[in-house]
């Protein structure tokens, strides 16, 4: 039997940490590999292009239903969906109550110890895009995932989200053994976004891992609940991810403790490559402005 | 208040900065440099103690401190008789401070009165990561079903429902308004503040916000004589013997804060004609607003030990007429012959004995002149969660050299109590054991050591009693190991 792998997918909100995902278990799966998905977001919605349904049962919800997780046995809340791939959700409370950091650490403890990670070969966490509490924390936390994968893109927010995340993996690498497995760029379309992404993953000490090209067909397969695996096996796109799901695999034990680099150095990287503008730029620009204006102004 | 003449006595000045250079020497330098100010010795007309207060505590160093929750649950709100006090978080904050602080009150607990009743909401899992404001909801639903004769319901938030940002006043707003009756929501997290201090300001706080004008006013008949009890919680039974010797000099106490109260009682205070603070750390605050809001003056008063009983009254008195005046003389004459054949009985046995005191809001200069009256010597005080105005007032009280500790901590309260080796020290339960085993006579000033009342004239025979009790207990002779039979007994039988 082959060690267990645990790795995590972090990054920005919306950036398609949990399509990406998805789709690359899917074909990790197809290559034979035994694997729990753990979607660590209260919207409890990390599973369901495997499942082909809607958010399910998830930990939380139903240990609230039954009184606690003690109450629970894991096999109530694994589903298993495409290729046998197992999928749990963690959930957690409605947007402004109680505390769905908690919830996670609590979701993954529960599922620890109560044998959900027997007979696996590979773990996922999936995280929610902002990692604002220590809760969300716990995957990189505790020896629990050695490699985490950045989800990111060539835009601005998504750069300063993948810093800080180094950031957060940086404070544990020293104490733990989780380290920063790589970047997966997935396009947005952005100006020069493989340099931008090569350069982004030189500051930090790694690599780019894959570059995901943007395909309309992802968002076919999504809108049908299915990864783009599933839905079309033989288009293009799925071999990226069979492509990155063979990266990723092959990666084990790769990873590298993080050189996340200070606000200054960032915003340096990103004039160079005209993400963001000077100072100079930018007063220049504005009083070009203001002296059209005020030509307008003169003539009316 | 102003210093009184007891007895004379100086403090051994140079030994007490000895001491204190002794326990600096054994910390890191900079703690050794935040402690500094902490620990001084008292200088005769100086304005203050000299020490820094209200600060936050080293980490490490084993604070007797409590927390902002024991602050207002334990101290201020707890004893308010016929409301229910939720606990509001995990079981723990609850169950730990049950009962801890011995307020005695009249009532059928259970029925109209919940004192020594422990109610919490008992925090699971799944109340932190869901958030407990429903489970808040029900528990006010069935505590009104269960004991519908309460008047009033408070919530005390432990720290998690701080954290987790449970919206706890809408739950009280919308369930007050349910079932007709205050629903006091008290934002007391323990981590909030350095010390319980900020727990009774937030709980004073709580009864102007949520208990002053809320109500239809009770029929109410004022007489130029109403006065407050405020800041005494009748431990061991405190305020009975305080509220006796008011009634006697011709005074009303339309309310006592908050030792055996009502809410009644807590919504009345306003119309009194005078405040009258025992405990000024606990509740200075509130006294402050009803003087500003409603004009009601205040006054600090001491009712322990003869001499500070009759300064007090007199004090009162001046506040009064004539016919209050000599009833205060009245009823100093009346208990001159008790307390007169209390010293004549107790002095004897306890004069020349010397004291350390470290307690919380008001005992550590309180009792002072108590001890003095039994012809017995204050070497150190020092308070728990004090703050600059208590170190002002203490100055009337302490003598030329005292030693002066604020927020003690376990170790240099070992060493002081090792070195000057005092023949009593009064503190509280967790520093009760490991003083005895030093040899050391020992009795528990927050809770009177289960014993009580120690205010008032009567309370005067008890504390006397209590402390040659302590003191002289026959118990110390056999302290000494019989093969170390040369060396003298730590305290004489």
């Amino acid at each position: 039997m082959t060690a267990l792998r645990q790795i995590a997918f972090y990054g920005k909100g919306g950036i398609g940490k949990s399509t990406t995902c998805q789709n690359t278990l899917a074909a990790l799966a197809e290559l034979g590999q035994k694997i729990l998905i753990v979607g660590c977001d209260p919207k409890a919605d990390s599973t369901r292009l495997i499942l082909n349904s809607k958010a399910q049962l998830s930990v939380l919800q139903m240990a609230a239903e039954k009184g606690s997780v003690e109450d629970l046995e894991p096999e109530e809340i694994i589903r298993v969906g495409f290729k046998g791939i197992r999928c749990v959700e963690s959930g957690g409370p409605e947007p402004g109550v109680g505390c769905a950091g908690r919830g996670v650490i609590t979701a993954i403890n529960f599922l620890e110890e109560n044998g959900a990670y027997d007979d696996m070969e590979y773990i996922a966490y999936d995280v929610l895009g902002d990692v604002v509490c220590g809760g969300f924390a716990m995957p990189i936390r505790e020896n629990k995932a050695q490699e985490i994968y950045i989800v990111m893109s060539g835009e601005m927010m998504a750069l300063y989200a993948c810093n800080n995340i180094s950031r957060g993996i940086l404070k544990y690498a020293t104490t733990g053994s989780v380290r920063l497995g790589g970047l997966i760029c997935n396009s947005r379309m952005t100006d020069r976004e493989i340099d931008l992404s090569e350069a982004m993953a030189k500051k930090l000490g790694t690599k780019l891992i894959h570059f995901v090209p943007r395909d309309n067909v992802v968002q076919h397969a999504e809108l049908r609940r299915m990864t783009v695996i599933q839905y079309q096996p033989d288009h293009p796109q799925a071999d990226e991810y069979r492509a990155l799901a063979k990266k990723i695999h092959e990666n084990s034990g790769q990873g590298v403790i993080p050189t996340p680099v200070g606000m200054d150095e960032l915003e340096e990287m990103l004039m160079d490559f005209g993400i963001i503008k000077s100072d100079e730029q930018m007063i220049a620009e504005l009083e070009a402005k203001e002296a059209a204006a005020k030509r307008v102004a003169v003539h009316a | 208040m102003t210093a009184i003449k007891t007895i004379d006595y100086r403090n051994d000045r140079e030994f007490h900065e000895k001491l204190i250079e002794e326990v600096l020497e054994s910390y890191p330098e900079k703690t050794a440099k935040k402690r500094a100010k902490h620990l001084s010795v008292t200088q005769d007309g100086a304005s203050d103690c000299g020490v820094k207060s209200n600060i936050k505590s080293i980490p490490g160093v084993m604070s007797i401190r409590g927390c902002a929750y024991a602050g207002s649950k334990g101290v201020v709100w707890g004893p308010v008789k016929d409301m229910v006090h939720i606990s509001h978080g995990p079981v723990g904050c609850g169950q730990y401070s049950w009962s801890q602080r011995r307020n005695y009150y009249v009532g059928t607990t259970g029925v109209d009165s919940f004192g020594t009743m422990q109610f919490t909401s008992d925090f699971q899992e799944r109340d932190i990561v869901f958030g407990g404001d429903k489970k808040l909801k029900k528990m006010i639903d069935e505590i009104e079903e269960l004991f519908p004769l309460n008047k009033g319901i408070s919530v005390m938030s432990e720290c998690p429902v701080g954290l987790i940002g449970d919206d706890i006043e809408a739950v009280a707003k919308e369930r007050g308004a349910a079932i007709g009756k205050p629903v006091v929501p008290v934002r007391c997290e323990g981590f909030r503040g350095v010390s319980q201090s900020l727990g009774h300001h937030i709980a004073n706080d709580a009864v102007r916000d949520f208990i002053f004008d809320k109500r239809e006013p009770e029929a109410f008949e004022s007489t130029p004589y109403d006065v407050v009890i405020i800041g005494d919680y009748n431990i061991g039974g405190d305020g009975w013997s305080s509220r006796r010797l008011l009634e006697e000099m011709g005074l009303r106490v339309i309310a006592q804060w908050t030792g055996d109260s009502t809410l009644s009682e807590l919504e009345r205070a306003p119309k009194a004609k005078l405040n009258l603070i025992h405990c000024y750390r606990s509740m200075n605050y509130i006294s402050r607003h009803m003087e500003e809001k409603y004009g009601v003056p205040w006054l600090e008063f001491n009712f322990f030990g003869p001499s500070r009983i009759a300064m007090s009254l007199r004090m009162i008195a001046e506040h009064f007429d004539d016919k209050i005046k000599e009833g205060a003389e009245r009823v100093i004459e009346k208990y001159k012959a008790m307390s007169d054949q209390v010293i004549e009985t107790f002095r004897p046995r306890l004069a020349g004995k010397k004291v350390m005191l470290y307690v919380g809001g008001l005992r550590p200069r309180h009792m002072i002149n108590a001890y003095e009256d039994l012809g017995m010597e204050i070497v150190g005080a020092g308070y728990e969660f004090a703050h600059r105005d208590d170190y002002q007032r203490t100055m009337d009280y302490v003598k030329d050299g005292t030693l002066i500790y604020d927020d003690i901590t376990a170790y240099e309260m070992e060493h002081f109590i090792q070195r000057i080796r005092p023949d009593l020290v009064g503190s509280g339960i967790k520093e009760k054991y490991s003083t005895q085993k030093m040899g050391v006579p020992f009795r528990q000033l927050h809770s009177w050591d289960y014993s009580g009342p120690y205010h008032g004239y009567d309370g005067f025979a008890v504390f006397a009693r209590d402390m040659d009790m302590a003191i002289n207990n026959p118990a110390w002779s056999l302290f000494k190991a019989p093969w170390k039979a040369a060396e003298p007994a730590p305290a004489s039988a």
